[in-house]
């Protein structure tokens, strides 16, 4: 009884662990599953089927194909754009920072629902139809708030003493940047940029708002599925996608204390 | 706005660059005015016109559509915010010892539990909710689990608890308001945890022991020196929790019924099925307003001002 008077703050902890993991969980051993029917939702038995034929269900990947290239070129521009904004914010004062604070922040407390709906209503009001290229800019637009937020947070955690020693030592203004700031910054522009993507491929109430039934994303996809059975075959893209995170992080965190090790 | 006034050659060195800043800034603010502030703008326009999809719409400020919207989907609305409002407090209730334990008590896993926690993230959040499903249902996971346990009668017992205090239908766990609240709580655990955690971390834990030798209890030590501390980390994950949640509908279709439609599922509708714009933009518009009205009270009374 005192061990767990002791360890009550493990045993939460462990307890919420498992509650956020759970899902994935049974939508890996979910993936194994060869349903009876269309449902996939009581187990039956074993099988490799879906891992071995991913794309075997109409439409499927031509799905996580739209939605891979939809991801890619929103989580680029939103990061090329954010970092620019982030820049200005951390390293320069301006009039009308106050108010470009406030549109930043909008963005990410809106509704999703709302984002949607507002620019559709645009999108309407201008006669312009929905499909591709109504999805990437809604894609970059709610993206680039949270670039700036990550990218700043960086830029505010640099020791400005070092671009001063840059300079000290007779770097120009662009060599200090170049050679000093923007290594620093990096890891801050590559964790917006993985965000961005995972906002993008992942989002489903904006994209629906400003989609058109020949632009269907994954997302869409699954909730189109979801009303008749889902099949086996979104486990598999589903797991895939959760163990290349985990190993594409685990990967980074492995190199940054390998080197951490090195350096001390 | 005042802060370009500044000390003699440090001024008229950031005069003279002062087209930077607006130049970094033009394309990102651009983007964001002309994709997110006109189309608000837009969609304010859009509530206040009448016409129909056929001969379009002309702006009559025609105020009226708000009283029939709100008139009408009032239960909605207000469900909207009180599920938000619940799966706040349960993120919080789950999100802050989690955040702890990460911070304080996980030695070296604390990066392998930190990745872990954001994870879920990258599988899509579609698919995480339909395995709620899969778990809730009759016959699904928990069932047989309590039922190998001999432990059916906890479960029984749990979905008549929730019967009586109304979050359930007495017989089921899917398709019932607690399935919803529990959606909503899961699916946005990550963003309360995160910001918790980037808080409890930088935490000075002398300052606990501090409160114990002055004869602190824990508990008040808990209530007077590490609540207070942790407020930044609890307002911003609160409002990343529960702003996405009042809009969210993804949990209340695949895991609730036609007893927990939430308002964005009606906006959703009206927009792209009943194709009833000045209505479903009302909609949109008093949601947005009530948000507002709700997290600038919240931060005011929270006293925080820095957000971003």
């Amino acid at each position: 009884m005192s061990w767990l008077r002791r360890h009550t703050v493990q045993v939460i902890g462990l307890l919420v662990m498992a509650y956020i993991l759970l899902p994935n969980l049974v939508v890996l051993a979910f993936s194994f599953n060869k349903p009876n029917g269309r449902l996939n939702i009581t187990w039956q038995e074993f099988s490799f089927d879906a891992w071995l034929n991913p794309c075997d269900t109409p439409g499927i990947c031509s799905s996580v194909g739209l939605s891979l290239k939809i991801g890619i070129i929103a989580s680029l521009t939103a990061t090329v754009l954010g970092t620019l904004v982030a820049f200005a914010l951390g390293r320069h004062r301006f009039r009308g920072r106050a108010g470009t604070n406030v549109l930043i922040f909008m963005p990410m407390a809106t509704p999703e629902v709302v984002m949607g709906s507002s620019l559709l209503t645009l999108f309407i009001a201008l006669g312009v139809g929905t499909g591709q290229t109504t999805i990437l800019i809604a894609h970059i637009m709610f993206c680039l708030s949270f670039v700036v937020v990550t990218v700043k947070a960086r830029i505010a955690s640099l020791d400005p003493r070092l671009e001063e020693a840059a300079a000290d030592l007779y770097a120009s203004p662009a060599q200090a940047f170049r050679r000093v700031t923007l290594p620093l910054v990096a890891p801050g522009i590559a964790a917006g940029a993985l965000l961005a993507f995972s906002l993008s491929f992942d989002d489903y109430i904006i994209t629906n708002f400003n989609a058109s039934p020949s632009s269907v994303t994954f997302p869409m996809y699954i909730w189109g599925a979801a009303q008749r059975g889902v099949p086996v075959q979104v486990n598999v893209i589903g797991s895939v996608l959760f163990l290349a995170a985990v190993a594409f992080v685990g990967i980074g965190q492995l190199l940054a204390a390998g080197r951490q090790r090195a350096r001390a | 706005m005042t802060e370009a006034v500044s000390a003699g050659p440090a001024r008229r060195r950031r005069r003279r660059l002062n087209w930077v800043p607006y130049a970094l800034l033009a394309p990102g603010m651009l983007w964001l005015i002309v994709f997110f502030a006109v189309p608000t703008v837009s969609l304010v326009s859009q509530s206040l016109q009448t016409g129909d999809v056929f001969n379009g719409y002309t702006l009559t400020w025609h105020v009226q559509t708000y009283v029939d919207a709100l008139s009408t989907y009032w239960p909605q609305l207000v469900r909207s915010l009180v599920y938000a409002g619940l799966a706040t407090v349960f993120t919080l209730l789950l999100g802050y010892p989690l955040a702890w334990f990460i911070a304080h008590r996980s030695g070296r896993f604390k990066n392998v539990l930190l990745v872990l926690v954001i994870a879920p993230f990258f599988t899509s959040f579609l698919i995480r909710t339909l395995a709620w499903q899969t778990i809730l249902g009759n016959g699904g996971l928990l069932e047989t689990t309590t039922d190998a346990l001999h432990l059916s009668w906890l479960l029984h017992g749990f979905e008549s608890f929730l019967g009586l205090v109304g979050l359930g239908t007495g017989n089921q766990l899917l398709y019932t308001p607690f399935a919803v609240v529990a959606g909503l709580t899961y699916n946005f655990l990550p963003f309360m945890v995160l910001p918790l955690y980037a808080n409890i971390e930088r935490l000075d834990l002398r300052l606990v022991e501090a409160a114990s030798d002055l004869y602190a209890t824990p508990a008040s030590a808990f209530r007077k020196v590490i609540w207070p501390l942790s407020l930044p980390g609890v307002v911003a994950g609160t409002l990343l929790t529960f702003i996405p949640a009042a809009g969210d509908y993804i949990n209340s279709v695949l895991l609730g019924s036609t007893q927990t439609v939430m308002i964005g599922q009606v906006i959703d509708s009206q927009f792209l099925r009943v194709l009833n714009y000045p209505l479903a933009a009302a909609l949109s518009v008093s949601l947005m307003a009530l948000i507002i009205t709700f997290v600038t009270v919240y931060v005011r009374r929270a006293g925080t001002e820095e957000l971003v």
